[in-house]
């Protein structure tokens, strides 16, 4: 057994009990024996190992929902074992994998798999969505039921996105059975077919096609009046504009119980980014326009948005060494997003505990899992950041088997110190 | 001529100033002359290598860089990729790796993808001329647009530029609109909407969606190739309607001034863009552009070559005959 925990004159953060005061957290057999003010009061389990956090803080583990890992079927891009130690390096204890692997995670043994390769191989915990449909044909449904049985915590079409109004009707009603959640990238293919990047100005002087606001526009709007139809759970995985922000308000004034997330990456940078055809910065949905990056912090702000995620998807050098239009799409963000998303909270347009919320809490309780709390009685999967250290993202450092980083070279404050999994040490920073 | 492009590769037109344009039109004219003369060889290229790099075939750009660069002494070999390695799965930087350990001096490139031409510079040690990359740029065809224009008007400046047809999937516009608006000529596109790419209206230019208007008072008109696959994307109809309303006849083309000149990138499709009576009327000057294709490449190839490592001086050549 580990040993208990002290973590003491540390700034305790749990937006599960709106907590956030100075104090201390206790740790013993794995989970929370106490956390915050009147922790620190409490004297430390015998034999605990005491952390002296001189102010750093402490925030439940995080829970990134959107992870594509390699593995299986792709483990030169990412194993579990490589993504999990990223996930520790950027403070994410639960890391919610994508089923668009080779082969698809659409049968019970499947799911199974997953469990057991983390098992033996990752350090921080992992949750597989399941397909929605069949080998993600987007025609017969998977078998919610036994997959949740399983372990499934939801249902996806990963990257891609469901063309049939008609199964997304079925999905949604066959999934509220369950009470299982449907999340999808919501992108109309044939509209956004053969773009690369936002549409718009700069696309034009680039020479690229583009994909329209509306690719994602149409298909969230449609979603959302079939989940009021449905009763069916909805989360729309990432957003990357404003009128999605306005159609997802409108959504949530009359009550109907969509959710949605925003990738760090959408929430930090926007279109100009792409520069001379940066391939790095090739993601779906595209980056968009600065009016739109800043229409999504402030719905994360207010709680439109309800979920950061990083998206973290690992390619190769081959997949992005290519011209933009012929490159792959996406970046990897497990070890960045934190820091990130720290960017906004030191710039004062969201409080800490708003992305805390958004980075665990709220991501926890929609997939039911027991994290995103300090609540004493919890698993201790927690994480001590030092919000104001500086330090600089190196492609070199990251502890992902891609290095396919948005953020190289970029300037951050904040740095995770050590992260903590069912009490155990995964990742400590060696300063 | 001791004229110093400041470039080491000529990737668009976009970084380009006016001065740089200027001096690239006026060592143009020279080449002309070249071109002219029965001994139409310079030694200012001897010894060098051009590789011709197309990715996607161009039967008439490949040849105008071939005769440019033998015309100033070069050696140059056409490589058509399409055809081999990358059909094998080679990528274009395994491409270009390849290509530089054989040293040339000078890589004229044609890809299909926009920004590739670009990322094949950043990897090789040669110098790059963009030949057309996907709907990006064009810079010599623009170079030799402008070149034919100032040739005809005496001047860019002040002149009403009517650039007609398939905008939005055209490289050749990008360029055309990006040099002329540098160098002070009034810009127009006319096209169908669904052949306008986003944000059009945001580069400096008025837009029209009808010849009439569009054309009116117009110095220059330029016509751009229409692709018969736009029909099958449900870009256009059909080529009837889209002659009708965008094709340029003698009804439309008196709607310009009594002295604009016709323009077209060729190749042509005529009947569909173009009459054939204006292709080939008084106020065309499509073949021309043909001929200035070569003098404008000449002086690009010219230029980019004063960089080059191990450069012959400007007095080298006559040192050497006298040897």
């Amino acid at each position: 057994m580990d040993r208990p925990l002290a973590f003491i004159n540390a700034r305790v953060v749990d937006p599960s009990r709106n907590l956030d005061e100075n104090g201390a957290v206790l740790v013993a057999e794995g989970r929370i024996l106490a956390a915050g003010a009147d922790a620190a009061n409490q004297g430390a389990p015998g034999g605990a190992e005491i952390v002296e956090c001189r102010g750093a803080a402490i925030l439940p583990g995080l829970v990134d929902m959107r992870v594509f890992v390699g593995e299986p079927g792709g483990e030169h891009r990412e194993t579990l074992e490589t993504a999990s130690r990223a996930a520790a390096a950027g403070g994410v204890t639960a890391i919610i994998t994508m089923p668009d692997t080779n082969p698809v995670i659409d049968d019970p043994a499947l799911v199974d798999f997953v469990f057991r390769r983390a098992r033996d191989t990752a350090v921080v915990r992992v949750h597989p969505m399941a397909a929605m449909t069949r080998g993600l044909s987007g025609e017969e449904l998977s078998e919610f039921g036994l997959l949740k049985e399983a372990g499934a915590v939801a249902f996806t079409e990963g990257r891609r996105s469901l063309k049939s109004t008609k199964v997304m009707r079925n999905a949604l009603t066959y999934a509220r059975d369950f009470d299982a959640l449907v999340v999808h990238h919501v992108e109309d293919e044939d509209l956004a077919n053969g773009g690369v990047m936002n549409e718009g100005e700069t696309a034009t002087r680039l020479g690229l096609p583009g994909v329209p606001r509306e690719a994602e526009t149409i298909v969230l709007d449609r979603d959302i009046r079939l989940a009021r139809m449905t009763g069916g759970r909805y989360h729309a995985a990432q957003i990357s504009c404003e009128p999605a922000v306005a159609a997802l308000r409108r959504a949530k004034l009359t009550g109907n119980g969509v959710t949605a997330g925003a990738a760090i990456a959408h929430l930090s940078l926007n279109e100009n980014d792409i520069g001379a055809y940066r391939t790095f910065f090739k993601m779906s949905p595209p980056l968009r326009s600065e009016d739109d990056r800043q229409a999504l912090v402030e719905a994360l702000a207010d709680g439109t948005i309800d979920v950061v995620c990083s998206a973290h998807d690992p390619q190769d050098v081959e997949g992005k060494r290519q011209p933009f239009a012929e490159a792959a799409d996406g970046a990897v963000g497990l070890e960045t997003m934190l820091a990130a998303g720290l960017r906004l909270v030191h710039s004062g347009d969201i409080p800490l505990s708003r992305l805390v919320d958004a980075m665990s809490t709220r991501p926890a309780r929609l997939l039911g899992l027991e994290a995103g709390t300090l609540t004493p009685g919890a698993p201790a999967d927690l994480i001590v950041v030092d919000l104001d250290r500086p330090w600089i993202v190196r492609e070199e450092e990251l502890q992902s088997r891609s290095r396919n980083t948005a953020f190289e070279g970029a300037r951050m404050s904040g740095k995770v110190m050590r992260t903590v999994v069912a009490g155990r040490t995964v990742y400590e920073y060696a300063a | 001529m001791a004229s110093a492009f400041p470039h080491r590769h000529l990737l668009g037109i976009e970084g380009l100033s006016p001065q740089d344009i200027t001096a690239l039109l006026d060592s143009s004219e020279a080449a002309i002359d070249v071109s002219r003369q029965v001994e139409k060889k310079k030694a200012t290229l001897r010894g060098r290598t051009q590789i011709n790099l197309f990715f996607e075939a161009s039967t008439r750009t490949q040849s105008s860089f071939e005769l440019a660069g033998k015309r100033l002494g070069a050696d140059v070999m056409n490589m058509a990729v399409g055809a081999s390695s990358v059909k094998k799965g080679e990528t274009l930087i395994d491409t270009a790796m390849t290509l530089n350990a054989m040293r040339p001096d000078i890589l004229v490139v044609r890809h299909h993808a926009a920004g590739a031409v670009a990322l094949l510079a950043q990897k090789v040690e040669c110098a790059v001329v963009n030949a057309g990359d996907g709907a990006h740029e064009h810079p010599t065809q623009a170079l030799l647009d402008a070149l034919t224009i100032r040739r005809h008007k005496g001047r860019l400046s002040g002149l009403v530029v009517a650039i007609c047809g398939d905008i939005a999937h055209s490289r050749v516009a990008r360029s055309n609109i990006l040099l002329l608006a540098a160098m002070g000529a009034r810009l127009r596109v006319v096209a169908p909407s669904t052949l306008l790419p986003a944000g059009i209206d945001r580069l400096g230019i008025d837009v029209f969606h009808s010849m009439r208007e569009g054309l009116a008072d117009a110095d220059v008109v330029m016509m751009l190739r229409l692709q018969r696959e736009r029909m099958n994307a449900a870009y256009v109809p059909s080529v009837r309607e889209y002659f009708r309303f965008f094709g340029l006849d003698a009804e439309k083309l008196s709607w310009a001034k009594p002295d604009a000149i016709v323009m077209h990138p060729g190749p042509m499709n005529r009947g569909v863009e173009i009459d054939p009576m204006i292709a080939d009327g008084v106020q065309s000057v499509i073949r021309e552009q043909v001929e200035m294709g070569v003098a404008v490449r000449m002086a690009v190839l010219e230029a980019l070559g004063e960089h080059l490592p191990n450069a012959w001086t400007t007095d080298m050549p006559s040192r050497l005959s006298v040897i």
